[in-house]
């Protein structure tokens, strides 16, 4: 690679790698992600790539960051058709080659959904109703690769914000009314304009990408399959801000992410977007990554601050705030790495063509990580505005048993549920925060009739009470108390003023908590019992889980009818709890049973079931 | 110089103070915990807690470490801050009922009653003694270690520290080092004792709120007379 000395020269290689494409050519682009390894990607790659020799000349492979359909994983795209195949297994590799030679679709590999088969991608219900700006590009971009960013236009809007000046581009960034994609909302162009005002002659920015949210991946694809849009935001924020030193902080739970971001880091130094005299004008500016320890409290702005600098991740006080007095004392400005990827979208295309995109006061898409009890899980990247509706049924497909859907959490741990009747609600950062939830950083969990709205909210307490930092008395202490009531309430000792002093103790955290993750913990408490009140009078007052999943409030029973005496019960109780001679109907002793369940799950003929 | 207005007084404070420093000034009494004048500050209690700013947009930040700004509008005893300031004593009593300091500040902010399962620990995770190793005798001997519900100070590795001189810094300043007293109940997690029984009392009769300020037994200095021969 040689290194770009002016815009001149990259207009010229630009053109070169877009010219040098072969648009008759096929490309097969296997989804090779972290979630396609897990489920086998790699396998299918290497059969793709022993079938496809001696065709070489007609077709070429790809190995792409995640296409966002986890449930359809490891699928690929054909181009230039645009053919998606899903749940592939290494045999079908040569079938799929021969097919493309003879231009055929293999009709049992494609996305089938109510008799009706989906061939190419953009008819999917699951992409059709999405809106793709960012991880759009996954699919064409091969990670390892900086040429194949700059084939799709990649560095063409740092090439233009280099023609503009700082004051310009954070106007473009608010009039685009893009706000911070990790969770608060804050816009982003206002943020960058009091960094900038700073006087100092060091300032400092960071790209968060400590994604700790259980079940949320959004961060990890993006590093994962299209690293050098981060890097490209991250250059022309630099510039609009005046820094010259960059951090990435990422979990080390991200292996394939900070290898393709450290990959990227030096592709882009070579080609001379990154080092000293950026194309030929006097800015200088360069990224390090840091690799997080693990803590969920570290994607809290000051607590990452105070984890680079190498001290306990522990939040500070705000004012000052990080663009104020931030890393090591100076001017520092934090953005999450969808929000460093929308930037170069923005100046690319403008701030009206973005602020046409979602609501009022919501610009731009956003991606949520849908997963829970929902058929098409994945990543969706959907306009602001959409409802939570469309999300899960129309790209979701709605739920993949007979069980009603009853509520979605959204924003992870901190995050609230909202329940089936406000599906309604356009998803913006208002709206969500009206109903008691958060937009977070984007994961969504769909819930069903099979989970117990209480035993939810202990999960996620237990969840945050082990990621406190532990500074703050009310969010250490109070989250290890809502604990306790939760789990005196699933195992049913519970009195009757355990609600009350559930709603008061939460109102407190929220108050009283230095950071937003005691600020927003107690969320998924409160919204559960704004919402599902009467689950949790079921519990203390009927001692009842309406979900079958508390284990100290159900029972199992024989259904004396149905029961055949064939024993099968018997023999599988770990407790010896089952009695009964054979041939005659079966009984439970409840005193003994541990209601594990394997009675319910051994027995043939339905007899053993929840007595609820 | 910024100016504030803390509980309706208009005040010029100086640069760089926090609202804890101005309500010191004006002698408004904010109870505090981790808080120590030798000492950075820390925010951790959050029993300091005032509210700030009007209308729709007040919230709860800690008066320790919350550096004041111009035009900033602050209430020291609000009913918000007064029951949140509740909770959080009630939290940190139950976590460490033999504390002496917890026990008189309950008795100050008329903490009645404690709702949740004593844990008798003996570490309410202030910080104090930490600070005052690394700040004071430049020792840094101790420190946190772990988090959220692991949270625990101690040397590293849980060795002997070669940086530990003995100094005793820490036991002097730990606020749950100094055990209250038995009492006439002692395993009552809350004693509402020891602390009025050291004030001067302006008053014997709480119950009939004849106090010549017009308070309402808020201050602190009337002994809950009822209460005592309660507890006898």
């Amino acid at each position: 690679m040689t290194k770009l000395l002016s815009i001149n020269e990259f207009d010229k290689i630009s053109k070169k790698i877009t010219e040098r494409q072969d648009f008759n050519k096929h490309i097969i682009s296997i989804s090779s992600g972290t979630c396609g390894h897990a489920s086998g990607s790699i396998k299918v790659a290497e059969a793709l790539k022993q079938a496809v020799k001696g065709y070489e000349d007609k077709i070429s492979i790809k190995l792409t960051g995640c296409h966002g359909y986890c449930a359809a994983e490891p699928n690929i795209i054909i181009f230039p058709q645009k053919v998606f195949y899903k749940n592939l297994k290494p045999e079908d590799a040569p079938n799929i080659i021969q097919s493309i030679l003879k231009g055929e679709i293999i009709e049992n590999l494609v996305i089938k959904e109510n008799g009706i088969n989906y061939t190419h991608i953009d008819e999917i219900p699951f992409y059709k109703y999405q809106k793709n700006i960012l991880i759009g590009d996954n699919p064409l971009i091969d990670p390892k690769n900086i040429e194949d960013y700059i084939a799709i236009g990649g560095y063409k809007a740092f090439s233009k914000a280099l023609c503009m000046r700082p004051n310009e581009i954070i106007e473009e960034i608010k009039k685009s009314g893009l706000r911070g994609r990790g969770g608060a909302g804050f816009s982003t162009g206002i943020k960058w304009e009091v960094a900038s005002k700073q006087k100092s002659d060091t300032k400092y920015i960071i790209c968060n990408a400590d994604e700790g949210d259980p079940g949320a991946y959004m961060d990890r694809n993006l590093l994962e399959g299209n690293p050098q849009l981060i890097i490209e935001g991250m250059i022309i924020g630099a510039y609009a801000i005046g820094a010259n030193k960059g951090w990435i902080y990422v979990r080390d739970e991200y292996p394939l992410a900070v290898k393709n971001i450290t990959i990227n880091i030096k592709q882009a130094r070579e080609m001379g977007f990154l080092g000293k005299n950026i194309l030929g004008s006097s800015f200088d500016f360069d990224i390090q990554i840091t690799r997080g320890a693990g803590a969920f409290v570290c994607g809290e702005e000051t607590a990452l601050i105070q984890s680079i600098e190498g001290k306990i991740g522990d939040p500070r006080q705000r004012p000052p705030y990080p663009a104020q007095m931030g890393l090591f004392g100076k001017p520092t400005n934090i953005n999450n790495v969808e929000t460093w990827a929308n930037i170069p979208k923005i100046i690319d295309k403008g701030a009206d063509w973005y602020a046409n995109i979602g609501t009022k006061t919501s610009k731009g898409t956003k991606i949520f990580s849908l997963v829970g009890k929902v058929k098409n899980t994945g990543l969706v990247e959907v306009p602001m505005g959409i409802t939570i509706k469309d999300i899960v049924y129309n790209i979701g497909g709605g739920s993949p048993t007979d069980r009603k859907i009853k509520a979605i959490q959204t924003g992870g741990p901190s995050g609230g549920c909202i329940p089936e009747d406000l599906f309604n609600l356009p998803i913006d950062y208002e709206s969500l925060k009206q109903a008691g939830s958060i937009m977070g950083s984007g994961g969504m969990i769909v819930l069903d009739e099979d989970t117990c709205m209480v035993d939810f909210a202990r999960y996620f307490t237990n969840f945050l009470q082990n990621e406190s930092c532990g500074k703050c008395s009310s969010c250490r202490e109070g989250i290890q108390r809502m604990f306790e009531i939760l789990t005196d309430i699933t195992e049913g000792k519970a009195n009757d003023t355990s609600i009350e002093l559930l709603e008061e103790l939460g109102s407190v955290i929220k108050d009283t908590s230095l950071c937003a993750l005691g600020q927003t913990a107690p969320n998924s408490v409160l919204t559960s019992i704004r919402y599902f009140r009467n689950e949790y009078i079921a519990h203390i007052k009927d001692k009842k889980c309406f979900a079958g999943v508390c284990r100290a409030l159900i029972r199992y029973k024989i259904d004396k009818e149905i029961c055949t005496g064939c024993g099968v019960c018997k023999i599988n109780c770990p407790e010896g709890a089952i009695v009964g001679e054979l041939k005659q109907p079966h009984l439970i002793l409840q005193d003994k049973c541990i209601k594990c369940g394997i009675c319910h799950d051994n027995c043939n003929f339905n007899a053993i079931n929840l007595d609820v | 110089m910024p100016k504030i207005k803390i509980d309706g007084i208009e005040f010029d404070c100086s640069e760089n103070s926090t609202i804890l420093d101005v309500a010191k000034i004006l002698g408004i009494d904010i109870p505090t915990l981790c808080y120590h004048e030798g000492l950075s500050r820390w925010g951790g209690c959050r029993l300091c807690i005032v509210e700030i700013g009007r209308d729709e947009n007040t919230k709860l930040v800690s008066s320790c470490t919350y550096p004041v700004q111009e035009g900033l509008i602050v209430r020291t005893a609000s009913k918000r801050v007064i029951n949140a300031r509740k909770m959080i004593l009630e939290l940190l009593i139950a976590q460490n009922p033999t504390s002496k300091v917890l026990q008189d500040l309950a008795s100050k902010i008329g903490l009645k009653e404690v709702r949740f399962k004593p844990k008798w620990e003996t570490c309410i995770y202030c910080g104090l003694c930490v600070r005052i190793c690394k700040e004071q005798m430049m020792a840094n001997a101790i420190g946190f270690v772990n988090r959220g519900n692991k949270l625990k100070i101690t040397t590293p590795f849980d060795k002997n520290s070669e940086d530990c001189r003995r100094c005793g810094a820490c036991m002097y300043i730990c606020p749950a080092c100094t055990i209250r007293c038995d009492g006439p109940n002692p395993e009552s997690v809350l004693c509402n004792g020891c602390y009025n029984a050291l004030q001067p009392t302006c008053l014997e009769v709480y119950d009939n709120f004849s106090c010549w300020m017009g308070l309402k037994g808020e201050c602190g200095t009337c002994v809950d007379i009822s209460k005592n021969q309660k507890n006898k």
